[in-house]
């Protein structure tokens, strides 16, 4: 009997990067970098867990969610509204006093005075909402198109409504000046680097689970439901369930993210949220291989060094980059830079290709039957 | 294994006032290996679209006790009905034995989906030995041949223990050899399940066949063992002249 | 009782806008399944086109009518030229040329953004649009009338123009069975650049309707390709009928909801009503009845 076969390189070579990656980020990383960057690559680990959930859904599952600011969102916003009343104190938040000196705390605000409350908010409410949302969505069989434009509306729907509402969210400006992170003070060299630290770690706890979760029974499931959806169906699953879960997880992923970033950042606006952000999200995944293990987080990474250096020092040639960046992954190298090895003869290591259309053998297994 | 038989009574099927099959009602029983035959377009295809519930259909479509139009798709596999499509559609991306896992995999608890695999599991050994495929266990089901595919497809309803297999032209495009072969596979098969089978192949058919069911236009125009069938004046009316095209082994053409 | 017509007019202005920038998308969606994120600024070439136009005429009454062809042609010929260079190599992955799209509008927008002033450009209204027309006793302003009279007129085109001409027939049998239509000596290729064309030549007149009611800026696009890829979604993919219906109620929903809330509560209410539509209607609102799966 043979050895049965995973998907990819052999996964303890998948798991010792995990552990190089794991080391250069929790231990190298800290002692070779400055304050700044040290900060920035925590910026970039926070954008890499969003994007091994994009991996997971888009890459895996086919499911290409334009819309993942929503879910960032609300890691971020339930962090941000904990960290502005930390600094608030029994005061009420400044921007609000700003607007109107006698109003109230608005009441959604209130319980996340509770540092409990905001980490159950950070899990549960991506769940929840991903939940709702794909369960609908995924059981009325939408796919394809429709997903991406509807989860990317519901993006600029939400950024729009945080813009919107200046009051109550502190609107384009959003919510900044945070003092405190859960009992430490955020200004501390020792205390950013402990919230580097989280960030990483969760990074690299995220990489793990997804590692798992590709090699697993349910990754297998996941992919043959991407292919051919209608004949999981006649397999007696529900594709529906399955794509449920990847969705879910990618969005406490993103909710993660979100969370991270604040205390990281410092800032949380729409604009980290909406139509663009999500975008951006996406680019680093395509760019770095969206069906592979490192690809996503590696280009996540990288884009996210872009946009933060490039973009600020040259914005319209970075643009431009990202532009081209889509243009040529997407046309020439549907599985993005992790499928760079495979392509140079000499390095055959036999690693099967991600077909770059996923949606193509269940399209035609129901141009077939239509 | 089961002594329920597939009951099927006046089934209708329509498409925007176009009726595919007016009225059609057949039985199939463990131990047999039962063919849905007719020329293009009589709705053969559509009966098993209907019965697995990827069309709609109006009358009775009974495993035993249960009736199994109107429930959804994976519902009714879960009732133990699988099917096979004209076009072998196997997971190309994933390994034989990956295929097979995941059509054993429907009686998993959640918790064992998200765990690797250790070892091989009986049924699928089984149904590998089956099917004669045992020796591509790790080749990715994208290219095997296409009689392997549809071998790798049957070997699917196997571990995934249908009671029913509602096979969809499943010699279609295969050699001689390969139709023998397949022919004493579905033998053997059937001896525990109810097999049926909707052909073009007059010649499979008649050696195979332990009854038949011949359709014309959306109703049943005979019904009976080979011998009957062949006997039947009104068959030989509507095969006269492509009977025996069809039997050389002229590609079949999808049935629409 | 006033309060409750104002909005309905304005909804109907607001949703011929729609109309006019979601008719492209459902050609090029619709007919040949390539989804164009550019699309929102070929509209916005389109509007910059109007400007550029009325440079050279002056008289704003006679450059808004020249504009108009103009605009159609050139942001077509931007089309012609992502077709040609990208989209053909992708038919077989739709999913992939949102992404590449994205790309292309990412530049297009960044371009527009060198080349005028980053605050926009102003297009001069016609003279002739400034007055009101008095219908069933309420004043319709004509700048609103001239939208939705230009959307109708647009629909009326492109469906003569797929009904009629030999063209517009070969368009149809390409969608139906492009394989069939190959061999039946249609050049499926040269039918993808002229629906291409036409898509986003659309755009183009989309564009030069949107300068005259809202500002020509390079962010102009990223507003309208959402709202316009609902319509097209909730009208039914290929369905002229749909998308009529549904860019209609949405411009109206819009209107309303921003009449009882603000403007962009009301852009999100109304993007949420498409969404629980599209829960209700997967298919959107017309549908062709095939064997699929449904």
């Amino acid at each position: 009997m043979t050895k049965p076969r995973t998907t990819g390189p052999k996964p303890w070579i998948s798991l010792s990067g995990i552990g190089v990656f794991a080391v250069l980020l929790l231990a190298v990383a800290p002692l070779v970098l400055t304050d700044h960057w040290l900060n920035n690559l925590g910026k970039y680990c926070c954008w890499a867990i969003a994007a091994v959930g994009i991996g997971l859904a888009w890459g895996r599952g086919g499911m290409l969610v334009m819309g993942q600011g929503v879910f960032f969102a609300l890691g971020a916003y339930s962090m941000a509204m904990h960290l502005t009343l930390e600094t608030a104190g029994d005061r009420i938040p400044g921007f609000m006093v700003l607007y109107d000196p006698l109003a109230p705390l608005p009441m959604f605000w209130e319980p996340f005075r509770s540092a409990g409350f905001t980490l159950l908010a950070i899990v549960l409410l991506p769940v929840v909402m991903a939940g709702i949302l794909g369960y609908a969505l995924f059981k009325r069989r939408v796919k394809g198109a429709y997903f991406a434009i509807l989860t990317q509306a519901l993006a600029v729907a939400l950024a729009t409504l945080i813009s919107s509402t200046i009051r109550e969210t502190g609107g384009d400006t959003g919510l900044s000046d945070f003092k405190y992170f859960f009992g430490f003070v955020l200004n501390d060299p020792a205390n950013k680097v402990m919230v580097f630290l989280i960030a990483a770690g969760l990074l690299i706890v995220c990489l793990l689970a997804v590692w798992q979760l590709y090699r697993s029974r349910f990754g297998e499931l996941l992919v043959a439901t991407r292919d051919a959806e209608e004949r999981v169906r006649f397999l007696g699953y529900d594709p529906a369930n399955v794509k449920l879960v990847a969705f879910v997880v990618s969005a406490l992923m993103a909710s993660i993210a979100g969370a991270m970033f604040v205390p990281i950042v410092g800032i949380i606006t729409p604009a980290e949220i909406g139509a663009a952000a999500s975008i951006l999200m996406i680019a680093g995944v395509a760019f770095g291989g969206r069906a592979s293990l490192f690809g996503p987080a590696l280009g996540a990474m990288a884009v996210g060094w872009g946009q933060s250096s490039l973009g600020s020092t040259w914005p319209e040639g970075w643009t431009y980059i990202l532009g081209l960046l889509f243009i040529v992954v997407i046309l020439f190298l549907p599985n993005g830079l992790s499928s760079l090895p495979s392509r140079f003869p000499g390095r055959t290591r036999p690693k099967p290709d991600v077909p770059p259309t996923p949606a193509i053998a269940a399209a035609e297994l129901e141009e077939v039957r239509a | 294994m089961t002594d329920a038989s597939l009951v099927v009574t006046d089934l209708r099927v329509e498409f925007s006032g176009f009726v595919a099959v007016g009225g059609v009602s057949f039985d199939a029983h463990p131990g047999e290996v039962r063919f849905l035959i007719g020329p293009n377009g009589a709705g053969k295809t559509t009966c098993i679209d209907a019965i697995t519930g990827l069309a709609k259909g109006t009358g009775s479509a009974r495993l035993g006790e249960k009736e199994l139009l109107g429930k959804q798709v994976h519902k009714i596999v879960r009732l133990g009905v699988g099917r096979t499509f004209q076009t072998a559609s196997v997971f190309d991306e994933l390994t034989v034995l990956q295929n097979l896992d995941i059509a054993a995999g429907r009686h998993r608890s959640a918790l064992s989906l998200l765990r690797t695999r250790r070892g091989v599991d009986p049924s699928i050994e089984q149904a590998l030995e089956e099917t004669g495929l045992a020796g591509e266990l790790t080749t990715p089901a994208g290219i095997l041949s296409h009689g392997q595919k549809q071998w790798l497809e049957i070997a699917m309803l196997l571990v995934q223990d249908a009671k029913v297999l509602l096979l969809d032209e499943p010699v279609a495009g295969m050699s001689q050899d390969e139709r023998t072969a397949t022919g004493e596979l579905l033998r053997r098969i059937a001896a525990k399940r109810i097999v049926l089978v909707v052909e073009h192949d007059m010649d499979f058919m008649r050696r195979y066949a332990t009854r038949v069911t011949v359709l014309h236009q959306g109703k049943v125009l005979s019904q009976g063992t080979v011998a009957d069938v062949q006997a039947d004046p009104k068959v030989q009316e509507v095969y006269l002249g492509t009977a025996d095209a069809i039997a050389v082994g002229t590609p079949n053409r999808k049935e629409d | 009782m006033d309060a409750l017509i104002a909005p309905l007019l304005n909804g109907s202005a607001q949703g011929a806008l729609l109309l006019l920038a979601a008719l492209g998308l459902s050609l090029t969606f619709g007919q040949m399944g390539v989804i164009n994120m550019a699309h929102g600024e070929f509209l916005m070439i389109g509007a910059f086109a109007a400007y550029l136009v009325q440079q050279v005429i002056t008289a704003s009454n006679l450059s808004i009518p020249v504009a108009l062809p103009v605009a159609f042609v050139v942001a077509g010929l931007f089309g012609l030229l992502l077709e040609v260079t990208i989209i053909q190599w992708m038919y077989r992955r739709p999913l992939d040329t949102l992404l590449v799209t994205v790309g292309v509008g990412l530049i297009l927008q960044q371009a527009a953004l060198q080349i005028f002033p980053s605050q926009g450009v102003p297009v001069e209204k016609p003279g002739w649009l400034d007055g009101q027309l008095n219908i069933l006793g309420y004043e319709w302003p004509l700048r609103q009338l001239f939208t939705i009279l230009l959307a109708s007129v647009c629909v009326a085109a492109l469906s003569a123009w797929l009904k009629y001409t030999s063209f517009g027939r070969r368009i149809r049998a390409t969608v139906q069975n492009r394989d069939l239509a190959e061999t039946s000596g249609i050049s499926t290729r040269t039918i993808d650049r002229l629906t291409f064309f036409t898509g986003s030549g659309l755009a183009g007149v989309a564009g030069v309707a949107a300068s005259l009611i809202g500002g020509t800026n390079s962010q102009m696009g990223a507003q309208y390709i959402i709202p316009a890829f609902l319509v097209v979604a909730a009208g039914g993919i290929g369905q002229l009928k749909g998308t009529i219906i549904a860019a209609w109620a949405v411009g109206v929903a819009l209107s309303y909801f921003a009449y009882w809330t603000t403007g962009s509560l009301a852009q999100v209410l109304a993007f949420i009503l498409v969404i629980v539509f599209l829960q209700l209607r997967p298919q959107g609102l017309f549908t062709v009845r095939t064997r699929s799966l449904a």
